[in-house]
């Protein structure tokens, strides 16, 4: 049964593929991009990865589709004539394609118990999370403990992508110097058929009602993510839809005040700074660098407490980023 | 009792599926864009909300029963909510329906 779902929705996904390339609405290119992530996100789910489905639908389904539509405000919503494939390009994808199906001869079966990756370190982890750290979702446990050097990293890696795009985007440090109180309001007045939408009552009814929901669900995967799918990155992205859809339904300086550039800047920061300073604390007490078994007396309450700083960091860091790139754009859209 | 609640989930699952088909087929063979939307429409509420329905009386009273009837409450709120507003915008972005001269007696 798997095995057909899996097949069906691959043949989904290879359509939706060949259905963004050809498509020269960058709209519509844009809304296959986010069902391709869906059907991403179902293929995971069904290979019972449920928190790599979470993350994809969050992020891929939801974030990364709102950030392209607000990147295409701001260009043209056409995709470009492109040159027509030369024999080069033709000869390197046909040749590319031919090895990836190639290597695809040596992947394991599914589900495999000699595949490699079932007897590196998998088995170690597996059978030492109950005794080391405790805690039900295994993921959550590599990702937070076992691996805290590599989650450190991808979060160094949004950092930097938020600072990027602040730094590219902010047209002549506009967007921080209205971080002032009030300041936000005035400039933004003058948009008032698009700041927000007013003609359409039934959605901005039923978009204000869901934004707390959206945003206690959020902090649900948040907190649950050390027992159940979840954790600091689909919490993160989640807070931003539901900050996202208000701003959507309320206008961009309602949201603005609600959640204030200022305060964006400090949770991108601190989020950060927080996972570092979880690590620095296992230093100065005796320990490695995030290594959490020092916190606290108990080892086993040592590594939840550092587990749940550094997921706490995590979705701030999250939060705090893509919301930013997201008002950066918007901001962006001002001057027309 | 099982028996009941399997065929009262039966009923509804079937039930669900035959909206999605409707909805499906009518997507695709509607003439114009406010005709397919309402097709849509069906797909997301009735259906869906028919074969959680259905799901709800298979996984008996738990959590999961919870977290089904929050989906439900979720998708009763936004699925109409998102064809609308697609009907609207294309309203307010001047498609105008199409109609055709047999469409009503006096037209």
């Amino acid at each position: 049964m798997v095995t057909l779902f899996g097949m069906f929705l691959l043949t989904l996904l290879l359509i939706t593929a060949i259905g963004i390339v050809r498509e020269k609405n960058l709209f519509a290119a844009v809304m296959l991009a986010g069902i391709f992530s869906l059907q991403m996100a179902a293929i995971f789910f069904i290979l019972d990865a449920a928190d790599v489905a979470l993350t994809e639908a969050a992020v891929g389904a939801g974030i990364a589709t709102v950030l392209l539509l607000s990147a295409l405000a701001l260009t043209s919503s056409r995709e470009a004539d492109t040159r027509r494939p030369t024999p080069v390009a033709i000869t390197i994808a046909v040749v590319t394609s031919a090895l990836i199906i190639y290597a695809t001869f040596d992947i394991p079966h599914l589900g495999d118990p000699t595949a490699p990756v079932h007897t590196h370190v998998a088995p170690w982890y597996l059978s030492r999370t109950p005794d080391l750290i405790d805690i039900p979702n295994v993921v959550t446990a590599i990702l937070a403990s076992f691996r805290g050097y590599d989650t450190l990293g991808e979060l160094f890696v949004i950092l930097t992508a938020g600072i990027g795009v602040r730094f590219i985007l902010d047209n002549g440090g506009g967007t921080g110097g209205r971080s002032g109180p009030g300041a936000d309001t005035a400039p933004r007045r003058p948009r008032a058929d698009s700041g927000g939408l007013r003609h359409h009552l039934v959605p901005r009814v039923v978009g204000r009602l869901l934004v707390p929901f959206i945003v206690l669900f959020g902090l649900y995967v948040q907190f649950h993510g050390d027992f159940g799918p979840g954790g600091g990155f689909q919490a993160g992205a989640l807070i931003t839809a539901g900050v996202v859809l208000f701003a959507l339904v309320a206008g961009e300086a309602a949201a603005l005040r609600a959640v204030p550039f200022r305060l964006l800047t400090l949770l991108t920061a601190g989020g950060a700074l927080l996972y570092l300073s979880v690590g620095i604390a296992g230093l100065l007490l005796g320990g490695n660098f995030l290594d959490y078994s020092v916190l606290r007396p108990d080892p086993v309450a040592g590594q939840h407490l550092g587990i749940f700083l550094v997921e706490l960091g995590v979705g701030l860091t999250v939060t705090g980023v893509l919301l930013t790139i997201f008002h950066t754009f918007a901001a962006r859209e001002q001057p027309r | 009792m099982s028996l009941v609640l399997d065929i009262a989930s039966g009923l509804l699952l079937a039930g669900g599926s035959v909206f999605v088909l409707t909805g499906g087929i009518g997507a695709l063979r509607l003439p114009d864009f406010y005709t397919r939307v309402h097709a849509a429409g069906l797909t997301d509420t009735l259906g869906t909300l028919l074969i959680l329905a259905g799901v709800i009386l298979q996984a008996g009273l738990s959590l999961a029963t919870v977290k089904l009837l929050a989906i439900m409450a979720f998708l009763l709120l936004t699925a109409p909510t998102a064809a609308y507003a697609l009907a609207n915008a294309a309203r307010l972005g001047g498609l105008a329906p199409e109609r055709s001269a047999s469409s009503g007696p006096e037209d």
